[in-house]
């Protein structure tokens, strides 16, 4: 068994009288694709932000990469890649720009930068593009583009937040080669999406219902646990239960 | 750490040297303001049309009508009889007419000697623009009046403006509202462009403080800001001749300090709004409109009723308007606008402390 690399223990998150996050407990272990799953307004993204330190739990307790998320959120932010569904690079800063400045901001370099920057470009096959500004380039080279920077200083663990919305089924496939191979260099990837067919392709898979997980583990365990086809089948089963609307 | 900010830096300076369009306008904007104020845009009374009824051509009506027409503000159109005074007031093509009285001399002459006299000299005028007809005839009166009867009453001395260019009195206004639109607008509005694309959230998920993003995004525009002031200064004493004999120093100083606080506005604002719209029509309504119109820039204060004149009090262009007409028209040192400073300076502390809060709350 490798080690957990998120551990989370009831983490709870309310707004006023609303729980957008009921007491939810797992772990992530050192190098797996997670997917986090769970329709508009389960709770994904709140449960995601309280892992990344941009939002204080109201109870409950949880480590990242080691660090206790309550009282290290600092030391945490080093640690972690952070890609939102919205793009999240500059469109008026050409693609070097981009990653010259991430790459400022998680402190590498100049020289570690400008190895990692060939290294980058070489991978995604943009190396022509490197002048381009952002703005100009089409919306899957762009997520691609955002996925790679955002792992440009290695973290031990990159939260992608519905990466894929709206790209092209080709550019996501290629998208997902991406998570493979950085899943493969030892980063874990914690993943949140809309599409079922992406979550076959996860290490493991948690679904969240009305704030609280509902089921936890293989995809291959969770079809033969819901007696379903496919993903899609065991989601809506558990869907179906949903007291939240959209 | 130190270079991470200077990325920053730079990475917000190349956002606004993206923008050429902005950036144009923003360097232009105060030099195309200036000079139509100080130029097009005048409250003086220029050039304005007279025409003359007069029965006898005397030698004192002569005389009062080459007055008349030696004054660069009016240009004399030539004599017309009486039955023809509404039909040109109505054409438009004339803003006054002044109409003599048959024994124009005899009048002035029993006037001069303090006998009871009738008025010997009736002045008509166009009041549709209250402004030029008011002045228009203040000033007629004067032309006339005053060296005919040898003795008059007042003597005027016009200080700090004499020849009353109203240029010298936009100057300062300008440099009010300029700076509250480079400095507080354009940063509430680029940090909301962050919020509002996403990219905000990717910056608070890294290891940087919030707080070095912010001032980081600040530095540009105060740089940019301090370049107006140059522009606004050399041209100012260049080209419109603004006195400014208190001293540069002192009104830079109060400007760098008016920068600040229009800094601490734009953060705020940045605070509540969640889209680029909100942020402008925030910037332009809450803070532009009043600014406008309770800064003294346009309305004298003086004029304004009580309630607002007491609004006008927690109007900081107000008191930095005040301050630099002092120093640029009446070139007092600073020492004199001691109370403005220190009335900005207090506005300035709570505003920072009021952003800073607010920005910190809005974190979570």
């Amino acid at each position: 068994m490798k080690e957990n690399v998120i551990s989370v223990r009831e983490l709870t998150k309310r707004f006023g009288d609303f729980t957008a996050v009921d007491r939810i407990t797992f772990d992530v272990r050192r190098g797996e694709i997670f997917g986090f799953l769970g329709a508009n307004g389960a709770g994904k993204t709140t449960a995601m932000r309280m892992l990344c330190g941009l939002s204080f739990p109201t109870s409950g307790s949880g480590t990242v990469a080691g660090f206790d998320i309550m009282r290290e959120g600092e030391k945490i932010k080093r640690r972690i890649g952070y890609m939102s569904q919205r793009f999240s690079l500059y469109d008026d800063l050409t693609v070097w720009e981009n990653i010259r400045l991430f790459a400022g901001i998680y402190g590498l370099t100049p020289y570690r930068t400008k190895r990692r920057a060939v290294e980058l470009l070489s991978r995604l096959d943009f190396r022509s593009e490197r002048n381009t500004l952002v703005g100009s380039l089409p919306l899957g080279w762009k997520q691609k583009l955002a996925f790679s920077i955002a792992t440009l200083h290695n973290p031990e663990i990159v939260f992608l937040d519905e990466p894929t919305g709206g790209v092209d089924p080709i550019t996501r496939r290629q998208f997902w080669e991406l998570i493979y191979e950085a899943a493969d260099r030892g980063t874990t990837v914690f993943v949140t999406t809309h599409y079922m067919d992406e979550a076959e392709y996860c290490t493991r898979v948690s679904i969240m219902v009305d704030g609280e997980v509902r089921a936890l583990d293989t995809p291959a365990a969770l079809k033969r646990q819901f007696a379903a086809e496919s993903m899609d089948e065991v989601f809506r089963t558990l869907a179906r239960g949903a007291k939240r609307a959209e | 750490m130190k270079t991470d900010f200077l990325k920053f830096v730079r990475k917000e300076f190349l956002h606004i040297l993206r923008d050429k369009r902005t950036l144009l306008i923003v360097l232009l904007q105060p030099a195309v303001m200036l000079l139509l104020f100080g130029f097009a845009i005048s409250t003086e009374v220029n050039d304005v049309r007279v025409v003359v009824v007069a029965p006898n051509l005397t030698d004192g009506v002569k005389d009062a009508v080459n007055r008349v027409a030696a004054n660069p503000n009016f240009s004399f159109c030539g004599y017309i009889s009486q039955n023809e005074v509404d039909d040109v007031l109505r054409g438009g093509d004339v803003a006054a007419v002044v109409v003599f009285a048959a024994d124009y001399d005899r009048r002035m002459m029993q006037t001069a000697l303090g006998e009871p006299a009738a008025t010997p000299v009736q002045i008509v005028v166009d009041a549709s623009n209250t402004n030029i007809a008011s002045s228009a005839s203040a000033y007629l009166q004067n032309i006339i009046a005053g060296t005919a009867s040898a003795q008059s009453m007042f003597e005027t001395h016009l200080l700090y403006n004499p020849q009353m260019k109203s240029a010298y009195n936009f100057v300062p206004g300008i440099m009010g509202v300029i700076f509250i639109l480079v400095c507080a607008m354009m940063t509430s509005v680029s940090i909301v462009r962050e919020k509002e694309v996403g990219t905000m959230e990717v910056l608070l998920v890294s290891p940087v403080r919030p707080m070095r993003i912010i001032v980081a995004k600040m530095i540009p525009y105060f740089a940019i800001s301090c370049v107006t002031l140059a522009i606004i200064l050399l041209l100012s004493r260049y080209v419109l001749d603004v006195p400014m004999s208190g001293g540069v120093g002192g009104i830079v100083g109060l400007s760098m300090l008016y920068l600040a606080l229009a800094l601490a506005f734009g953060l705020l604002i940045s605070t509540f709004a969640s889209t680029q719209v909100a942020a402008w029509l925030v910037s332009a309504v809450v803070m532009l409109m009043p600014m406008v119109m309770l800064s003294g820039m346009l309305f004298p204060i003086e004029n304004l009723p009580l309630v607002l004149q007491g609004v006008s009090c927690i109007i900081p262009a107000r008191w930095y308007i005040a301050a630099v007409r002092k120093m640029m028209i009446e070139g007092l040192p600073f020492s004199a606008v001691l109370h403005e400073f220190a009335v900005l300076c207090t506005m300035l502390v709570a505003l920072v402390g009021l952003s800073l809060k607010k920005f910190n709350d809005k974190l979570e």
